[in-house]
This record gives structure tokens, C-alpha cells and sequence, in this order.
């Protein structure tokens, strides 16, 4: 198969899940014509038409709320949020309602849907569209959190993302939609909830994902100059997390550094942290590390670089764990 | 005053037959008996907050006679009387005021969402519903019940508008109560009507007496029906009062006079009922006696079911956050058990 990027796998993911089962539905603000402010959407109206690829108008709360209707009457809504710092308006549709609808029902309604929405910075994007807030998500019962970092990922990750029975959020590392290309290699699907060694390793686990995961792998090269052999771990679903891959690495390597662009408190490197001493303990060499964003808001474009984790930082990290 | 003694504008009214209107005084009756075991269960520590209908027989009455049952249902919080006519056996309801998820769960041939506690949110789960018919090609309508309070939120904006925009099969039917919680109507929008609203969403909007079982029926009707058919959506303000306090847990007479309940006391719309059919001839003491004995049969009945209901495993907690558990819950899971 040709190469393709991170974006036009996802479209082509959309294209074919549309194409084999017709109760596939694509909405959101400028997804028909337009195909997408970044594209992703592109040919989807010309090719299944205004029933089923349906242009909104500007209302997050509705089309997400609107969407658990559609998904319990039979449909599979794909809702593009615009940017992911555009979707607090339907936090409550997804958390109080999207993500409780089977369990308030012991299953008599389920919510098939997926929520896509670009996210992360390294874009040179105004306010409000570089948001890394999965945490926020990753900590409510009944989504799942699915992060791809590769355009095959992002297709195979996607179609498993629309034939799950359940709330998906699928998050776009925006800064890698155009940055990388890859042949997509068959037509395989990744199941929800598996991580992947990018890179093996004996001395160090780095774990990251989305944009993330370009930048560790870039601190797994320059280290390796120093004969330091990382191991990088791209967890691709946050939610449910593959926890097993983490600690069969560090159980390997006995070090650890988290990399991710969300703020560090709070964010999902403490909850790897945790369980990496609740389930490996006695394994590891030194504390874990991580390398985060901080808690600030993520700041406008000329300063974003001051912001976002780079491969120098996750060098010293590594240095750090290494030398303690 | 005419109405008050039950005397119907007889060119308006469209011929409800004698077996009709019974029908509409018998589920009345049965609503207003539930409403009323409930609050005495409550009373008594055996059933938890409740939220009384008093006051709503008519809308509720007439407008859940007007659906289908192919036709789906979004309840709000205070909509019992939809529920009893939609065939939720009334044992769910008992579960669901006393905190048992097993009040939640709506029969497979009984297509209505459980109830929604956060206010309006559900009223843009009923405009996709719609959305889901209508690309599917069904003709089937959507029923979308909630207060006054409920159309200050956004989600009643932006399910309004989309049901306007892809005109939706989608009845919106407001009752407005005048109060939510201890805020009156007027301090929820300081248009005129509620009515008016749908105008800017270019659908019909209606202002209708709620106390009219009749005029409840005849306008929910024409307008799910107009829906089935593809002529979009309707917005209804059928006018009330809610007689009672705003749950077990509330205390009216804090905001609002007693002068202006009995006001509506005298609106209530079961004795209007009563003295229309009374003119008509349909009404003897012993039917009311009759009427009033099934209901308490049933509810009775119900009580027990409930009562007797063995408790849920709490070990099902773990089982419909995801078709499949997740890793994580398996392990919870176990950690659950052992601990018991
Ligand atoms: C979003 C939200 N805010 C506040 C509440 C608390 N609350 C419950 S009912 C209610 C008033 C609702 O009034 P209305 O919509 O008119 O319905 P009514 O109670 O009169 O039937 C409030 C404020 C809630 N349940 N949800």
C-alpha cells in the first residue's frame, strides 16, 4: 500500500468502516465540505453522502449529546471535536451520560461511539488548541482513551476504536498528523488496550505516547551514542492501560522515565509511577522519572517550546535514573 | 369559570368517547395513588427521596397516551405518570426512589431512556434519537419531557436548534410547573412565554393549558404524528403547577404562599376531570370507589415485588462499565470479593 500520513490514515480508516457497515456516522463542526479543518474527513461527504456525513452547526454540547441518542438508537456516531480544548462545553454529556449510559442500564443501552479530536501542541496554534488534558479523561469510569503515535497505528487503532461497543476518545497528536509517513501494512487491526515496543532495549524503559513518542525515541537515539541501549514503550490506548508491557520492561531494564505534554501533576505519569512500584518494586534500580509538561496553561506559540517536553530534557532524565 | 366546573368548550373539543376519557380518568387516578404511596413510604423510611407529580396528572396523562410504543420517550426527573402508561412495571419505580439500580433498567420492548437527574441533558440524547430515526428511514417519533427550569440550560438550546436545523422528528413538551426548585418562571427567562422560544428555532412553539387532559392529548398527538410523518419538530409549553414540594426533601412553603397553591387547588386537574365527566353522566361515587381500588390493587402489589426483591450483588458494580471488563475491573473485581 502507498504512504500515507498520520491524517490520511485516519481517513482512511474512516473511509473503510463507513464503507463496510452503513450505520457508521460521521458529524461535527466543518467535517462535509470542508473535510475537516485538518482534513481528516476529506471525500467522506462525496462518497456516503449529507445523511451520513453531516455538518453541524458550532454546538459541542449538542452534537456529543445528540450523539449518545444516535448510538442508543442503533447508530455509530464518529464526532470530530474540532480541537480537543473545544470539547469542556460536552464534558457533561460525555462523563455524565456517554461514558454511564451501560452502567445505569446494566447494559440495556450501550454508547458505540467514537469522539476524535486533534490534540497536543507543537502547532503553532492560537489558545486553547494544544490541550494534553487525557488525564481528565483517562479518570472517568466507562471511556476509553485510545492515543495512536503512527499513521498505521492511527488507521488499525481507529477501526477497533469504531467496532468497540463502547465511548472511545481518540486523541490526535495534531503536531505528527502531516510529520510522518508510513506504508500501511495490511489491514490488520490493533485491539484496544495493547502497547507496543517501539524500540527494545536493556538499560532504561522510556514510556510514552502520541507526539510524545517521536521526541523519546529521538532521546533513545542520542543516548545510544553513550552506549545506553532505551527501551521505548508507545502505550497507543491510555484507557484500558497495558500495564503487563510496562512491567515485563522494567522488569528488564529496572529503570523507568514517563515522557508525556500534559501538566505534570496529576497527569497519567504518576498513576504509571504507581504502578510500577505497586507491581515491580524490587526490580527497579532507581526511582521513576518523569518529563512533563508543567502545570501552567500551555502557552501561546512563541513560547510552546519552553513548554513541551524535548529530547534533551528526557537525555537528563535518563542520566538522572541511570546515575542514581 | 366555566372550566373550573368542568365545563368544557364543547366547540373545541374534538369527541373523546366515554371509554377515552375513562381511560384518561383511570390513569390519572393510578398516578396520582402512586404519588401518593410514595410519599407515605417515604415518610415511613421506606422508599428515599421522591419527587412528587401532584398537580402533572393531565400533561402527563395525555401526552404519554398520545406515543406510540414504537415511538421512544426521554424522561426527566418528575415524569411518573409517562412512565406508568409506558409499561415500566411500577415495582422499577419503587427500585429506582429507593436507590436500587434495578429501577433503571427499561423492559427490551419499551423504547425510553431511564431517567435523567442532571437537568435538560437529556433533552439532546431525544434529538439524536430523532436523528437516528430519521437516517434510518423509521417513522417513528420522539418524546422529550422536562420543567421550566430545564430550558435556561444550553443543552435545550442546542437540542432545540438542532432539531430545527435537520428538522428532527422530536416532540420537546415543557411543563412548566412555574417553579424549579424555589425559583419561580420568571426568574428563568424573562420572555414572555416559553412558547415563544421555538420561533427562534424556526419550529412550531405552542402554549397549551396543562391542566387539560383533552388539549394535552389532542396537541401532543397532532404533533408526534406530524413528526412521524416528516413535518419536523414541535415545541409544547403546557402551563401547571406543581402542588407538591419539589422532592421529599424540600419545603415549599419557604418561597412561595399558600394563597397561590390554593389557587391551583382549585385548577386541579383530576377534579376537573371529575366534574366534566360528572356533567356527562359518567361518573358514579362507586366507579370512583372501583377505580380507586385497582389502583391500590397494583400498587400494593408493587410494594410487595419490591419489598420482597432479594438485594443486587454487589459484585455487579464491576459488570456494565464496558461490554467486556477491563483488566483493571477483573482485578477490582477480585479484590471485592475477597474483602467481603
Ligand atoms: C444541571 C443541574 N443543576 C441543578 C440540579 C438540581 N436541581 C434538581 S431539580 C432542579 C429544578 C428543576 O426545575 P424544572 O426544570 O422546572 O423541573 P421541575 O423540578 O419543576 O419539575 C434543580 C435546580 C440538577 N439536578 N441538575
Amino acid at each position: 500500500m502507498e504512504k500515507l500520513t498520520l491524517v490520511q490514515a485516519i481517513n482512511l480508516a474512516l473511509k473503510e468502516e463507513m464503507a463496510s457497515n452503513p450505520n457508521v456516522v460521521v458529524m461535527g463542526e466543518d467535517v462535509g465540505k470542508d473535510g475537516g479543518v485538518f482534513r481528516a474527513t476529506v471525500g467522506l461527504l462525496e462518497a456516503f453522502g449529507e445523511k451520513r456525513v453531516i455538518d453541524t452547526p458550532l454546538s459541542e454540547t449538542g452534537i456529543v449529546g445528540a450523539a449518545v441518542g444516535m448510538a442508543a438508537y442503533g447508530l455509530i456516531p464518529v464526532v470530530e471535536i474540532q480541537f480537543l480544548g473545544f470539547i469542556y462545553p460536552a464534558m457533561e454529556q460525555i462523563i455524565s451520560h456517554a461514558a454511564r449510559l451501560r452502567t445505569r442500564t446494566k447494559s440495556r443501552y450501550h454508547c458505540p461511539m467514537v469522539i476524535r479530536a486533534p490534540y497536543g501542541g507543537g502547532i503553532h496554534a492560537p489558545e486553547h488548541h494544544s490541550e494534553s488534558s487525557e488525564a481528565l479523561f483517562f479518570h472517568v469510569p466507562g471511556i476509553k482513551v485510545v492515543v495512536p503515535s503512527t499513521p498505521s497505528d492511527a488507521r488499525a487503532l481507529l477501526k477497533s476504536a469504531i467496532r468497540d461497543p463502547d465511548p472511545v476518545l481518540f486523541l490526535e497528536p495534531a503536531r505528527i498528523y502531516r510529520s510522518i509517513k508510513e506504508e500501511i501494512k495490511g489491514d490488520g487491526l490493533v485491539p484496544l488496550g495493547e502497547a507496543r515496543t517501539a524500540k527494545t532495549g536493556k538499560d532504561i524503559t522510556l514510556i510514552a505516547w502520541g507526539a510524545m513518542l517521536q521526541v523519546a525515541l529521538k532521546a533513545a537515539e542520542a543516548v545510544q551514542k553513550e552506549g545506553i541501549e532505551a527501551e521505548v514503550i508507545d502505550l497507543r490506548t491510555l484507557y484500558p492501560m497495558d500495564t503487563d508491557k510496562i512491567i515485563e520492561s522494567i522488569k528488564k531494564t529496572g529503570r523507568g522515565v514517563i515522557v508525556h505534554e500534559a501538566p505534570l501533576k496529576g497527569g497519567l505519569g504518576g498513576e504509571i509511577a504507581a504502578v510500577i512500584q505497586e507491581k515491580a518494586l524490587l526490580y527497579l534500580e532507581a526511582p521513576v522519572s518523569r518529563v512533563a509538561g508543567f502545570n501552567t496553561a500551555i502557552p501561546l506559540p512563541k513560547m510552546e517550546q519552553f513548554y513541551l517536553p524535548n529530547p534533551e530534557g528526557i537525555v537528563e532524565a535518563i542520566h538522572r535514573t541511570l546515575c542514581f | 369559570m366555566a372550566v373550573l366546573e368542568g365545563e368544557a368548550d364543547h366547540s373545541l373539543l374534538s369527541d373523546f368517547d366515554e371509554k377515552e376519557v375513562k381511560r384518561f380518568y383511570e390513569s390519572m387516578e393510578l398516578a396520582r395513588s402512586f404519588d401518593e404511596k410514595a410519599l407515605h413510604l417515604q415518610r415511613q423510611g421506606r422508599l428515599g427521596t421522591y419527587a412528587s407529580i401532584r398537580g402533572q396528572e393531565a400533561i402527563q396523562v395525555g401526552a404519554g397516551l398520545a406515543l406510540q410504543p414504537s415511538d421512544w420517550w426521554f424522561p426527566a426527573f418528575r415524569d411518573i405518570g409517562i412512565s406508568i402508561i409506558r409499561g415500566l412495571p411500577l415495582k422499577n419505580l419503587f427500585f429506582y426512589w429507593s436507590g436500587d439500580e434495578r429501577g433503571n433498567v427499561i423492559p427490551p420492548n419499551q423504547n425510553d431512556f431511564p431517567i435523567a437527574i442532571p437537568v435538560g441533558t437529556h433533552i439532546p440524547h431525544a434529538v439524536g434519537a430523532a436523528w437516528g430515526a430519521k437516517i434510518k428511514g423509521d417513522p417513528i417519533a420522539v418524546l422529550v419531557t422536562f420543567g421550566d427550569g430545564a430550558t435556561s440550560k444550553g443543552d435545550f438550546h442546542e437540542g432545540m436548534n438542532l432539531a430545527g436545523v435537520f428538522s428532527l422528528p422530536v416532540v420537546f413538551l415543557c411543563q412548566n410547573n412555574q417553579w424549579a426548585i424555589s425559583v419561580p418562571r420568571s426568574r428563568q427567562t424573562a420572555s414572555q412565554t416559553l412558547a415563544q422560544k421555538a420561533i427562534a428555532y424556526g419550529m412550531t412553539g405552542v402554549q397549551i393549558d396543562g391542566n387539560d387532559v383533552f388539549g394535552v392529548h389532542q396537541t401532543t398527538k397532532a404533533a408526534l404524528e406530524k413528526a412521524r410523518k416528516g413535518g419536523g419538530p414541535t415545541f409544547i409549553e403546557a402551563v401547571t403547577y406543581r402542588m407538591g414540594d419539589h422532592t421529599t426533601a424540600d419545603d415549599a412553603s419557604r418561597y412561595r404562599s399558600s394563597e397561590e397553591v390554593k389557587e391551583w387547588e382549585k385548577k386541579d386537574p383530576i377534579l376537573r376531570l371529575k366534574q366534566y365527566m360528572k356533567n356527562k353522566n359518567w361518573w358514579t361515587q362507586s366507579y370512583e370507589d372501583q377505580v380507586n381500588q385497582n389502583s391500590q390493587n397494583r400498587i400494593l402489589e408493587a410494594v410487595k415485588e419490591y419489598e420482597e426483591s432479594p438485594p443486587v450483588d454487589p459484585g455487579e458494580i464491576f459488570d456494565y462499565v464496558f461490554e467486556k471488563p477491563t483488566p483493571d475491573l477483573v482485578e477490582q473485581k477480585k479484590i471485592f470479593r475477597k474483602k467481603k
